[in-house]
Protein backbone atom coordinates (compact mmCIF):
# COMPACT_ATOMS: atom_id res chain seq x y z
CA UNK A 1 0.00 0.00 0.00
CA UNK A 2 1.42 3.43 -0.88
CA UNK A 3 0.89 6.35 1.20
CA UNK A 4 -2.08 8.63 -0.71
CA UNK A 5 0.21 12.10 0.03
CA UNK A 6 3.44 13.18 -0.66
CA UNK A 7 5.61 16.46 1.30
CA UNK A 8 4.57 19.80 -0.23
CA UNK A 9 1.20 18.06 -1.18
CA UNK A 10 -1.96 20.92 0.44
CA UNK A 11 -4.70 19.10 2.63
CA UNK A 12 -7.82 19.98 4.19
CA UNK A 13 -8.44 17.94 7.39
CA UNK A 14 -11.82 16.98 7.93
CA UNK A 15 -14.48 17.87 10.19
CA UNK A 16 -15.49 14.72 11.75
CA UNK A 17 -16.62 14.26 15.69
CA UNK A 18 -17.72 10.64 16.12
CA UNK A 19 -19.01 9.78 19.57
CA UNK A 20 -16.02 7.44 20.18
CA UNK A 21 -12.07 7.86 20.22
CA UNK A 22 -10.41 9.45 17.78
CA UNK A 23 -6.80 11.47 17.39
CA UNK A 24 -7.21 14.31 15.55
CA UNK A 25 -8.25 17.14 17.91
CA UNK A 26 -10.91 20.34 17.21
CA UNK A 27 -8.62 22.67 16.38
CA UNK A 28 -6.90 21.66 13.94
CA UNK A 29 -10.38 20.49 12.07
CA UNK A 30 -11.69 22.22 8.90
CA UNK A 31 -7.87 23.52 8.38
CA UNK A 32 -5.84 23.45 5.48
CA UNK A 33 -1.90 22.80 5.95
CA UNK A 34 1.12 20.71 3.61
CA UNK A 35 2.41 17.60 4.01
CA UNK A 36 5.80 17.57 6.01
CA UNK A 37 6.86 14.28 6.61
CA UNK A 38 5.06 10.90 5.62
CA UNK A 39 6.37 8.92 8.90
CA UNK A 40 5.20 5.68 7.22
CA UNK A 41 2.21 3.32 8.42
CA UNK A 42 0.99 2.40 11.71
CA UNK A 43 -1.64 0.38 13.26
CA UNK A 44 -5.02 2.00 14.00
CA UNK A 45 -5.23 4.03 17.37
CA UNK A 46 -8.88 4.17 16.49
CA UNK A 47 -8.98 0.34 17.02
CA UNK A 48 -6.63 0.14 19.09
CA UNK A 49 -8.26 2.22 21.65
CA UNK A 50 -11.15 -0.45 21.83
CA UNK A 51 -8.50 -3.42 22.40
CA UNK A 52 -8.83 -4.22 18.40
CA UNK A 53 -5.47 -4.70 16.33
CA UNK A 54 -5.38 -1.62 14.88
CA UNK A 55 -5.27 -3.45 11.57
CA UNK A 56 -5.14 -2.22 8.44
CA UNK A 57 -2.30 0.13 9.18
CA UNK A 58 -2.62 3.84 8.45
CA UNK A 59 -0.11 6.01 7.04
CA UNK A 60 0.55 9.02 9.49
CA UNK A 61 1.87 12.48 8.26
CA UNK A 62 3.51 15.28 10.20
CA UNK A 63 1.43 17.96 8.23
CA UNK A 64 2.00 21.82 9.15
CA UNK A 65 0.06 24.57 9.56
CA UNK A 66 0.47 28.32 9.81
CA UNK A 67 -0.40 29.62 13.16
CA UNK A 68 -2.21 32.46 11.96
CA UNK A 69 -4.19 29.92 9.95
CA UNK A 70 -5.28 27.88 12.59
CA UNK A 71 -6.30 30.71 15.61
CA UNK A 72 -8.38 33.77 14.42
CA UNK A 73 -6.71 36.30 16.82
CA UNK A 74 -3.17 34.82 16.12
CA UNK A 75 -0.85 37.97 15.72
CA UNK A 76 0.74 38.35 12.31
CA UNK A 77 4.16 35.74 12.36
CA UNK A 78 5.85 32.94 10.29
CA UNK A 79 4.88 30.61 13.24
CA UNK A 80 3.98 27.40 12.22
CA UNK A 81 2.53 24.36 13.92
CA UNK A 82 3.44 20.89 13.32
CA UNK A 83 0.93 17.95 14.01
CA UNK A 84 0.72 14.27 13.20
CA UNK A 85 -2.49 12.77 11.44
CA UNK A 86 -3.37 9.87 10.42
CA UNK A 87 -4.57 9.75 6.19
CA UNK A 88 -8.34 9.21 6.81
CA UNK A 89 -8.50 12.69 8.48
CA UNK A 90 -7.00 14.05 5.38
CA UNK A 91 -8.35 15.24 2.12
CA UNK A 92 -6.56 17.06 -0.91
CA UNK A 93 -6.52 20.67 -1.02
CA UNK B 1 -19.25 18.82 19.09
CA UNK B 2 -15.98 19.02 20.42
CA UNK B 3 -15.50 16.41 23.53
CA UNK B 4 -14.66 17.50 26.93
CA UNK B 5 -11.19 16.69 26.81
CA UNK B 6 -10.81 18.42 23.68
CA UNK B 7 -9.17 21.51 25.08
CA UNK B 8 -7.07 22.89 22.14
CA UNK B 9 -8.12 26.54 21.70
CA UNK B 10 -11.35 25.23 24.35
CA UNK B 11 -12.86 29.57 24.48
CA UNK B 12 -12.40 30.38 28.26
CA UNK B 13 -10.31 27.49 29.49
CA UNK B 14 -8.17 29.69 31.91
CA UNK B 15 -4.64 29.76 32.17
CA UNK B 16 -2.63 26.30 32.48
CA UNK B 17 -1.44 26.49 36.22
CA UNK B 18 2.07 26.25 35.80
CA UNK B 19 3.08 26.04 39.70
CA UNK B 20 5.05 22.44 40.38
CA UNK B 21 3.51 20.74 43.15
CA UNK B 22 4.30 17.40 45.25
CA UNK B 23 2.58 13.82 44.42
CA UNK B 24 0.33 12.16 46.89
CA UNK B 25 1.11 8.69 47.33
CA UNK B 26 -1.85 7.15 45.95
CA UNK B 27 -1.34 9.63 42.62
CA UNK B 28 2.37 7.65 42.52
CA UNK B 29 0.67 4.50 42.92
CA UNK B 30 -1.41 5.26 39.81
CA UNK B 31 1.41 6.06 37.84
CA UNK B 32 3.01 2.90 39.14
CA UNK B 33 0.14 1.04 38.18
CA UNK B 34 -0.52 2.19 34.73
CA UNK B 35 3.42 1.51 34.11
CA UNK B 36 2.83 -2.21 34.88
CA UNK B 37 -0.80 -2.80 33.08
CA UNK B 38 1.10 -0.93 29.77
CA UNK B 39 4.80 -1.64 29.54
CA UNK B 40 5.27 -4.39 31.82
CA UNK B 41 2.22 -6.80 31.16
CA UNK B 42 0.84 -5.34 27.95
CA UNK B 43 -2.97 -5.31 29.66
CA UNK B 44 -3.77 -2.30 28.77
CA UNK B 45 -3.00 -0.10 25.92
CA UNK B 46 -2.36 3.76 26.05
CA UNK B 47 -5.03 3.64 23.22
CA UNK B 48 -7.28 2.09 25.76
CA UNK B 49 -6.44 4.60 28.23
CA UNK B 50 -7.60 7.33 26.73
CA UNK B 51 -10.49 6.11 25.33
CA UNK B 52 -11.54 5.34 28.85
CA UNK B 53 -10.60 9.10 30.01
CA UNK B 54 -12.26 10.69 27.55
CA UNK B 55 -15.47 8.42 28.15
CA UNK B 56 -15.57 9.89 31.64
CA UNK B 57 -18.62 11.81 31.87
CA UNK B 58 -18.27 15.53 31.08
CA UNK B 59 -19.55 16.90 34.70
CA UNK B 60 -17.02 14.33 36.18
CA UNK B 61 -14.02 15.00 34.05
CA UNK B 62 -14.01 18.53 34.55
CA UNK B 63 -14.09 18.14 38.46
CA UNK B 64 -11.26 15.58 38.74
CA UNK B 65 -7.69 15.78 38.52
CA UNK B 66 -5.41 14.45 36.83
CA UNK B 67 -4.56 11.09 38.86
CA UNK B 68 -8.61 10.65 39.20
CA UNK B 69 -9.04 10.91 35.38
CA UNK B 70 -6.21 8.04 35.24
CA UNK B 71 -7.44 5.68 38.51
CA UNK B 72 -11.12 6.12 36.74
CA UNK B 73 -10.28 4.98 33.57
CA UNK B 74 -7.71 1.92 34.84
CA UNK B 75 -10.60 0.66 36.76
CA UNK B 76 -13.38 0.94 33.61
CA UNK B 77 -10.62 -0.87 31.54
CA UNK B 78 -9.32 -3.55 34.21
CA UNK B 79 -13.16 -4.56 35.00
CA UNK B 80 -13.96 -4.70 31.04
CA UNK B 81 -11.23 -6.91 30.78
CA UNK B 82 -12.46 -9.05 33.44
CA UNK B 83 -9.25 -8.52 35.88
CA UNK B 84 -11.28 -7.21 38.58
CA UNK B 85 -14.96 -6.86 39.36
CA UNK B 86 -16.51 -3.77 40.62
CA UNK B 87 -17.74 -5.75 43.85
CA UNK B 88 -14.46 -6.48 44.52
CA UNK B 89 -13.15 -3.28 44.05
CA UNK B 90 -15.78 -1.82 46.05
CA UNK B 91 -14.79 -4.48 48.62
CA UNK B 92 -11.51 -3.48 49.03
CA UNK B 93 -12.23 -0.02 49.35
CA UNK B 94 -14.06 -0.70 52.23
CA UNK B 95 -11.90 -2.94 54.03
CA UNK B 96 -9.23 -0.11 53.36
CA UNK B 97 -11.65 2.54 54.53
CA UNK B 98 -12.23 0.41 57.90
CA UNK B 99 -8.75 0.26 58.46
CA UNK B 100 -8.47 3.75 58.31
CA UNK B 101 -11.01 5.09 60.95
CA UNK B 102 -9.54 2.97 63.55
Amino acid sequence: MEPQFKPGDRVCIRVDYPARHFRTPGYIQGKTGSVTTVHGAFRNPESLAYGGDGLPTQFLYLVCFDQTHVWGAYPASPDKLYIDIYEPWLEPA
Amino acid sequence: MRHVHDRGGWPDAGLIARAEHDYAMWEKRTDAMLRVLTRDRHIIRVDELRRAIESIPPRDYETMSYYERWITAIETLIIEKGLLTRAEIDRRVETIAATRQV
